[in-house]
């Protein structure tokens, strides 16, 4: 995610685990007309009551400013870090990736996910399901290479993100 | 009330428990309500049940939720307090959604509560159920379903603290019939953190110091002022009338900070925007340091974006931080309440070398003199005694002979163009005496409004400047007006038209006025009288002021039926897409209007 074009920027936020929550941040990007390229959300503290969302999105460098400022306005929002313009970050995604195919296309499809380090994590006689954790861009390439091999299926999470180094989503 | 010294030896003790419609009313009038304006329902039976049985609070049935949220809202604005709404499930949520958005748009501070299906309804489809939680999310600063007992007395005290920290808005709990009818535990204000930890009241002091800096610099500054100084309070609206006094600059506002600064101040320059006056707007356009307090460069004070202040150094003191470079891109943001922005401004100013620029600032307020001679809201007023009465004429009579009472009086308008001539014709010297529906425009928010204020100020003058149109949005509010024996006096200035409909369809579509007649319309005098109030109608200039006159010094509700001129406009005009410097002054320029591009046409 940290090569991607300018304009696009990772946006991590801590909410309340509380019902309506998410609607809420939702409601936000579709009624002010921002775009959302991928979101995830999920709870990370020990009791289950502060979710972590992450949301990748595109805008100038005043559009995400803006996008900043109006998710501050919420709430149960407790902190807002846009990990694109604060220092270097870390993201990864997950994807589930399905090729049907036999003969060569699929001993191919074999040679490439070994290459790009993903798991079979599930096999039939006709097909695979790979596993693949990586950058949005390796995952990107990895399901281009699979397109003419058999791909079938793709199931991607969504990035999670992280800033590099000592500081927090908290202190920083 | 004290409320606090009451509750604290309850706390004191173990938990209080109560029926949960108890718990609520317990909880109002610890956060200080006096009057709730409601409309009663299935779901919320139980909280009318505890209403009836206190003497604390007193409820007003209005005849449409609605008119409720609008009641409250201008009981908010005209007092400085949270306005509290109550109403009942399903269709009763969903009518209040128009007045939780008007609330929002103009920063008033709200609580309402509505009533739903028991929880184990909730998702059935039940009767009268709706998603009001949903629905409502994007109508609301905030907005709750209360699951659980436990939750609703702090609910409560958090939804008032939200209500009305940093920029203040409408905020909704829904409450479960089970939730209103079982038992809940009681817990008063001070054991409740509400989550309000993000308002930042005190402004950054280097921010002041190079705003302040940058003012004495200007040689042709300009107070740009908003409806966050009335927000703020009357602290704000002294400082403000203080810091003009000791800088000399000149003063506009929008529509929503009227009476922040007296409108009879020579510095004060009326509104600027669309229907703003010449002077003001060629400030704007001309000035080279723009104070912009507590407004928020709306479409209708900005014009054209990039032909707005183009040569101005930008200062924007908001509570609201995305508010700052939303629009315009500012050269000194201030986050922070604006009366304490106002204040260290004030000190500021007086610490800071003296100002150096007089000579220039004068040849400034010579300039804008020479903008003001033009006199802008002049209109042409035939003085026959059969004279067809203009709308600007029967405004400013209303304007003036309500000034001879010497009585402290309040205004609220409907929306349209009776709304911008009451808003260039009325002067406020005093902050909450304006009622006005500013950013969402809606029609029927006046009625109901003079409701709000007259149950706030049960001796004050009430007006409501209305169009025939938008009034009868919710003319059901004349029975409200009845039961409670509400003097308000409702000015229907009358031209059979939307006017600001049939402006713009003059103006941009070829005159061809497409269902902007306002046809087959009542008989406002027998309206009036079946409601039990006065009806008074004025046909000629020879029975304008005598029918003023009449509904001012009548003790009881008035509607007055001023039939006007059906053809005029209001002027002046920044025709959509255009620059402050390209405004259109009178029908002798309305051909400009057909100029208006495509781009422009595009805007509302």
């Amino acid at each position: 995610m940290q090569q991607e074009a300018p304009g696009s920027a990772v946006i991590s936020l801590l909410v309340d685990n509380e019902s309506g929550a998410l609607g809420r941040i939702i409601g936000l990007f579709s009624g002010r007309g921002y775009n959302i390229r991928s979101l995830t959300v999920a709870p990370v503290d020990e009791h289950g009551l502060v979710s972590r969302v992450n949301i990748v999105t595109t805008g100038t460098l005043s559009d995400i400013r803006q996008i900043k400022a109006q998710i501050e306005r919420l709430v149960p929002v407790s902190r807002v870090v846009d990990l694109s313009s604060e220092g270097p970050h870390v993201a990864r995604e997950m994807a589930l990736i399905k090729v049907v195919s036999s003969g060569e296309p699929r001993t191919e499809a074999l040679r490439i996910a070994e290459a790009f380090r993903a798991r079979a994590v599930d096999t039939t006689a006709s097909s695979f399901v790979f596993e693949l954790t990586g950058s949005s861009d390796k995952l990107d390439s990895f399901i281009e290479l699979m397109r003419p091999l058999g791909l079938a299926e793709v199931s991607r999470t969504g990035i999670a993100a992280i800033c590099r180094g000592p500081q927090t989503i908290q202190n920083n | 009330m004290t409320p606090k010294t009451a509750s604290a030896p309850m706390a004191a003790q173990t938990t209080t428990t109560l029926p949960g419609a108890e718990v609520l009313m317990r909880a109002l009038v610890e956060q200080g309500v006096e009057v709730i304006f409601g409309y009663p329902g299935g779901a919320v039976l139980p909280i009318y049940d505890a209403l009836f049985r206190q003497n604390h609070i007193r409820h007003i049935l209005v005849r449409h939720e609605q008119a409720a949220v609008h009641a409250a809202e201008a009981y908010a604005r005209s007092t400085g307090k949270v306005g509290v709404v109550l109403v009942t499930s399903g269709p009763g949520a969903t009518n209040a959604v128009t007045g939780l958005l008007d609330a929002l748009m103009d920063s008033i501070p709200l609580v309402c509560l509505s009533g739903q299906v028991p929880t184990a309804l909730i998702g059935n489809d039940a009767f009268q159920e709706a998603d009001t939680t949903g629905i409502t999310r994007p109508v609301t600063k905030y907005n709750y379903l209360v699951r659980r007992p436990e939750d609703l007395a702090a609910t409560v005290h958090e939804a008032f603290a939200i209500a009305q920290a940093g920029r203040p808005g409408p905020v909704l709990i829904d409450l479960p019939k089970n939730i209103t009818v079982g038992n809940a535990p009681y817990k008063g204000a001070d054991e409740v953190k509400p989550r309000v930890g993000k308002v930042q009241v005190e402004p950054d002091r280097d921010a002041i110091v190079r705003a302040v800096a940058a003012m004495k610099n200007g040689r042709r500054p300009l107070f740009y002022t908003g409806g966050g100084i009335i927000n703020s309070g009357s602290e704000a609206c002294e400082g403000l009338r203080k810091l003009a006094k000791l800088t000399g600059f000149p003063v506009t506002s929008t529509l929503m900070g009227f009476g922040a600064f007296p409108g009879t101040d020579k510095q004060f320059l009326g509104m600027l925007g669309m229907h703003g006056t010449y002077e003001a707007n060629l400030a704007t356009h001309g000035c080279d340091v723009l104070i912009a307090l507590g407004s928020r460069f709306d479409d209708r004070v900005t014009g054209r974006l990039d032909a707005f202040s183009p040569d101005s150094f930008k200062i924007h003191a908001d509570i609201d931080p995305s508010q700052i470079n939303k629009i315009i891109p500012v050269d000194q943001p201030i986050v922070g309440d604006v009366g304490r922005t106002i204040a260290l401004m004030i000190e500021e100013w007086e610490k800071q070398p003296a100002y150096e620029h007089k000579a220039e600032l004068t040849a400034w307020w010579e300039q804008i003199e020479a903008w003001r001679a033009l006199d802008c809201l002049r209109f042409n007023q035939d003085q026959a005694p059969d004279a067809i009465i203009k709308p600007q004429q029967a405004i400013q009579r209303i304007y003036e002979l309500a000034q001879q009472t010497g009585r402290d009086t309040f205004v609220s308008t409907e929306v349209g163009q009776h709304q911008m001539w009451a808003a260039q014709f009325f002067k406020f010297d005093k902050p909450n005496r304006w009622l006005t529906s500013g950013g969402l425009g809606t029609m029927g928010y006046g009625l109901p409004a003079a409701v709000g204020a007259q149950i706030a100020h049960p001796d004050a003058l009430v007006l409501d400047v209305a169009g025939e149109a938008s009034t009868l949005m919710n003319i059901q509010e004349l029975g409200t007006i009845a039961q409670y024996r509400l003097p308000v006096k409702l000015f229907i200035i009358n031209n059979h038209y939307m006017g600001m409909v049939r402006q713009w369809q003059e103006l941009l579509h070829g005159s061809r006025y497409s269902e902007s007649y306002s046809d087959a319309l009542p008989d406002f005098v027998k309206l009036a009288e079946s409601f039990h109030a006065k009806g008074l109608r004025a046909t000629r200039m020879d029975q304008l002021d005598d029918v003023i006159r009449e509904a001012l010094a009548h003790d009881g509700p008035v509607v007055v039926d001023l039939c006007v001129a059906e053809g005029e406009n209001c002027f002046p005009m920044i025709p959509s897409g255009a620059a402050h410097n390209e405004m259109i002054l009178g029908p002798e320029q309305e051909e400009r209007g057909a100029k208006v591009t495509r781009e422009g046409m595009m805007l509302v």
